[in-house]
């Protein structure tokens, strides 16, 4: 597999990133600057987490709309799997890669812990090395995730099992402060109809090593890594 | 424009001040140079009333590399490796406007740290608030919080250790204190003496603005009523910039064009400028229509005198212009050439062609006035003997309201809000006795950072208070298993025009200075805020330590958790039962009496080095210090951390219950290890003289004292967390 990772003004979470594909692909990734016009030749994209130019207006809003983006944009609708991290989440939602948008977190407050999470499928190029219905620990960082669309589109999300990943107790219960954001439908992450594009908040790259408390984020990385290769 | 005495007095400066203005100048200042000597001279700028006393702490050791005096510390941490530290307060701006208080400090402490070409990779904070009833203590709370937040998370800094304290003393003033700790190659470390007459004078960052103006001289001075007309005194944050501004610094830092640099903080241009031309012995002439400035209109003075954050002052070699610009055009930053430095020996300023300021540097720092202020010993307190205060009619309810109350509550509202994860390499997270974060690339190797301070203490006993506020650091790092290295200081007191106030700063010094020579400890960097008054009323002396210590291995650091049912708990240090000026005397008998406890520097160092010992070989899965609270509220801790009971015996000695469990004896460690464990570390112990003793085992859902009774880990943990989500909800 080869893999690349859109790095823009701000973005904080990238070389986190960059560690885990490292390790999980045994060679590095391309770190891609914002003001690039193309994309190298490359199985995935990863859009790191930060605060893409600030973030001083809607989180990832600016960054939609750089050159890069667009490119993303272009090779994901011709296969390419492109993965969206926290910030990277809410940049390509608002480039149109998924539906719904990434709100305010309900407490109003920036949300560091690690939260538990239900794997919707193991039917994608991203999950396929869970089981159905496992509850991973992965550490949530962020201001803004509090996913939110018309139920319509929550409805259609359901109905296409285009839902990835819920928030959740250890033990997989969705109440009792299980949601640390007010996400609908305690939504962590989502795919898009092809499945070749994942939009998640919490941070599997800070979930790789024994050291950093919990080790399951490294499976989603493997499963990339099966799939692309 | 005349210079009138009303107008000296305005600048902060007294009579005596200015007559030395005018000796140095030979001639009537211009009102742009009686503002430079105006923020150089101030308390914050100059430490003219600490300057004398903080000469008196040790720092020197083979291993650090640079100590107070640069923009931070620096220490070597083997393999080539050094970490730069330091800690700064913005207590004065976080009271007038706490999110922007806060976040500016945070900034500020990073870019000290990141101009002597490190990496920030931890932030720590220290904060003290008044009563949590206060009508404005939850304002500042959130305030300061989101500030310090909202500024290192943006900058992709993990905010991993931290104290919140909480006491009637800081309700007008409170206290924010933010250390960072950063890490670069040790033969690669950018200092601020500027060299080469000729070279060009760098100005990169964001622009200049109004904001910030005197903020050096107002954290100078007291507080009164009027204190909040000073809000047009804070600066203003941007996150991002500083973001982009760090990467472009480390990037341009990778070449060889930098000769020297300094960020511009506290007095802004004035300072950095000043600093780097007289630590080269030069002069330096800029023209400050080349300063590139947020609005227009901008006079030589405000310029001069602006705090706008984000900006840093460079001597660039001149054959590297070319390629240092194309680096911050990369990074969307200014940088403008907007001097050079000189053989006069003279800060010359111009501006719309005219001279506005010409002053000799060298004496505008050296000649800084520098007082010995009056000061009075600290009357001592008397020994509380523990017969004399009153049991509680039952330990386990005592436990459960101590751990609920304001300073042993848990401080999980707080750090949540802190990306304390970020860069993936915290190994032990907020909670514990110390942070530890790995470093990159170096096999495991890791920093424990941690901050602390006994307020209480220091009032009762400044010199007792000093030395405990270093023991602490010293035993959490070791607590961790780490080996402690080095500290940074932040010297928080009231106005040193009073006596008994000097009094307190003098002892505080005096036995931190016991207690780094004692622990081989030094200090490296550090930062004095002084005037922290309203109306009057100083707050509690509060010399906060920020220690750092080294793990070859960050796998072997142990937390605070208990991890397994059946293993043995141990209690090293020797247990005397010390109730003068405990929680317990607080919190049950709402009194804050008695000297505080003891510091015995030789105990200290013996017990905590076997403790470390017996960390790094393997032999501890859980360790804690004993601090706030005392012994029951350190196992306590270790229960709920690790939601797991544990049984303990009585101690079979003469001392009352409540004092055993609750008084607050320094030196002491609680150690959990497998039950196989227990007899060799105990024989250890002996054979190190160091007194260790069984005081029970883990397991279970609740914890039990003989004699006491039981108290379920869930009930105490129930109270632990409500206290602040409690406060910060309250209407």
């Amino acid at each position: 597999m080869k893999a690349a990772i859109v790095v823009f003004p701000g973005s904080n979470r990238e070389r986190d990133a960059e560690a885990a594909l490292t390790q999980v692909m045994g060679k590095k990734p391309i770190m891609v600057w914002h003001r690039d016009t193309e994309l190298p030749d490359v199985d995935l994209v990863l859009v790191p987490g930060g605060f893409s130019y600030g973030d001083y207006l809607r989180c990832g809003a600016i960054a939609a709309h750089s050159p890069i983006l667009r490119e993303v944009k272009a090779r994901s609708e011709k296969g390419m799997a492109v993965i969206g991290i926290c910030n990277g989440f809410q940049i390509i939602t608002e480039a149109g890669l998924l539906p719904g948008v990434l709100l305010r977190n309900a407490s109003l407050k920036f949300v560091c812990r690690n939260v538990g999470l239900k794997v919707e499928t193991s039917q994608s190029l991203f999950t396929s090395r869970y089981e159905q219905g496992q509850v991973l620990s992965i550490p949530v960082a962020h201001h803004d995730g509090n996913y939110f669309a018309d139920e319509r589109t929550l409805d259609e999300l359901e109905a296409n099992g285009q839902v990835a990943f819920r928030y959740c107790g250890p033990n997989g219960e969705m109440g009792n402060g299980a949601n640390p954001n007010g996400s609908a439908r305690n939504i962590a992450g989502i795919f898009n109809r092809t499945k070749n594009v994942l939009g998640m908040m919490p941070h599997p790259e800070n979930a790789i090593e024994t050291l950093q408390g919990s080790t399951d984020g490294k499976a989603l990385f493997q499963s990339m890594v099966e799939a692309l290769s | 424009m005349k210079i009138t005495p009303n107008i000296v007095a305005e600048h902060g400066l007294t009579n005596e001040e200015y007559q030395l203005v005018l000796e140095i100048m030979g001639r009537e200042p211009s009102m742009t140079e009686l503002g430079i000597f105006s923020v150089m001279w101030s308390e914050h700028c100059s430490y003219k009333s600490s300057r004398v006393h903080l000469k008196k702490l040790p720092t020197k050791a083979p291993w650090v590399i640079c100590g107070p005096g640069e923009n931070a510390g620096v220490i070597d941490i083997g393999d080539g490796q050094a970490a730069i530290f330091k800690m700064e307060s913005h207590n004065h701006p976080s009271f007038i406007e706490p999110y922007q208080g806060a976040a500016t400090g945070v900034g500020g402490i990073m870019r000290d740290v990141f101009t002597m070409g490190a990496r920030p990779i931890a932030n720590v904070n220290a904060l003290r608030f008044g009563e949590p009833n206060d009508p404005k203590t939850r304002h500042l709370i959130a305030g300061v919080v989101a500030g310090i937040g909202g500024y290192g998370n943006c900058m992709g800094v993990p905010t991993v250790a931290g104290e919140v304290n909480f006491h009637a003393s800081y309700n007008g003033n409170i206290l924010v204190n933010a250390m960072t700790v950063g890490l670069a190659p040790a033969d690669k470390i950018f200092y601020s003496a500027a060299a080469g007459v000729g070279n060009p004078v760098i100005y990169v960052g964001a622009k200049t603005g109004r904001d910030g103006i005197h903020g050096a001289t107002m954290a100078s001075a007291e507080f009164n009523e009027d204190s909040e007309e000073k809000r047009p005194t804070v600066q203003v944050g941007d996150p991002f910039t500083e973001k982009l501004l760090l990467e472009a610094c480390l990037e341009l830092m990778a070449t060889d064009a930098i000769v020297a640099i300094q960020d511009m903080g506290a007095a802004g241009l004035t300072s950095s400028s000043v600093e780097m031309s007289s630590k080269g012995g030069l002069g330096i002439e800029l023209d400050l229509d080349k300063v590139p400035v947020r609005e227009t209109g901008m006079t030589a003075y405000e310029i001069m005198l602006s705090e706008s954050q984000e900006r840093m002052l460079m001597i660039l070699k001149p054959q590297a212009m070319d390629k240092a610009r194309a680096i911050f055009e990369k990074w969307e930053l200014d940088f403008a050439e907007i001097g050079r430095l000189t053989d006069t020996g003279h800060l010359v300023l111009k501006k719309n062609g005219r001279v506005e300021a010409d002053m000799p540097v060298a004496p505008l720092v050296e000649k800084s006035p520098v007082y010995e202020r009056p000061w009075v010993p600290t009357k001592p307190q008397a020994e509380l003997a523990a017969n004399s205060v009153p049991a509680p009619k039952d330990l386990l309810a005592a436990l459960k309201q101590l751990v609920g109350s304001p300073d042993l509550s848990s401080r999980r509202w707080v750090w949540e809000q802190y990306d304390h994860l970020v860069m993936g390499h915290t190994a032990q997270r907020p909670g514990g006795d110390a942070a530890v974060v790995r470093l990159p690339d170096m096999n495991g190797k890791a920093l424990a950072i941690t901050s602390d301070c006994t307020p209480r203490y220091c009032y009762a006993d400044p010199k007792r208070g000093g030395a405990q506020a270093v023991a602490e650091t010293w035993r959490n790092l070791t607590a961790v298993g780490a080996k402690p290295l080095a500290i940074t200081d932040n010297m928080n007191f009231g106005n040193p025009q009073r006596p008994e106030i000097m009094g307190q700063f003098v002892g505080c010094i005096e036995g931190m200075a016991e207690a780094c020579k004692a622990l081989d400890y030094p200090v490296i960097s550090g930062n004095v805020s002084l005037y922290n008054e309203t109306n009057g009323k100083g707050i509690l002396p509060t010399p906060v330590i920020g220690g750092v210590g080294v793990l070859a291995d960050a796998a072997k650091s142990v937390p605070v958790a208990f991890r397994q049912a059946g293993e043995v708990i141990l209690l090293v240090g020797e247990t005397k039962g010390h109730l003068g000026q405990s929680i317990y005397v607080r919190e049950l008998h709402g009194k804050e009496e008695g000297a505080p406890p003891p510091v015995d520097l030789s105990a200290e160092k013996r017990n905590g080095d076997f403790v470390r010992a017996q960390i790094g070989a393997g032999m501890v899965t859980a360790c804690h210090d004993c601090a706030d609270g005392g012994l029951l509220v350190a196992v306590a801790e270790m229960a709920m951390a690790g939601n797991l009971g544990a049984s303990l015996s009585n101690p079979g000695n003469s001392i009352p219950a409540h004092a055993f469990w609750f008084g607050e004896d320094q030196a002491r460690y609680v150690l959990a290890l497998p039950a196989g464990n227990a007899d060799k570390v105990l024989s250890a112990a002996k054979s190190a003289g160091v007194p260790a003793l069984k005081l029970g085992e883990t397991g279970g859902a609740g914890l039990s004292v003989a004699g006491a009774g039981t108290i379920s880990v869930a009930d105490l943990k129930s109270a632990h967390e409500a206290f602040f989500p409690n406060l910060m909800k309250a209407g």
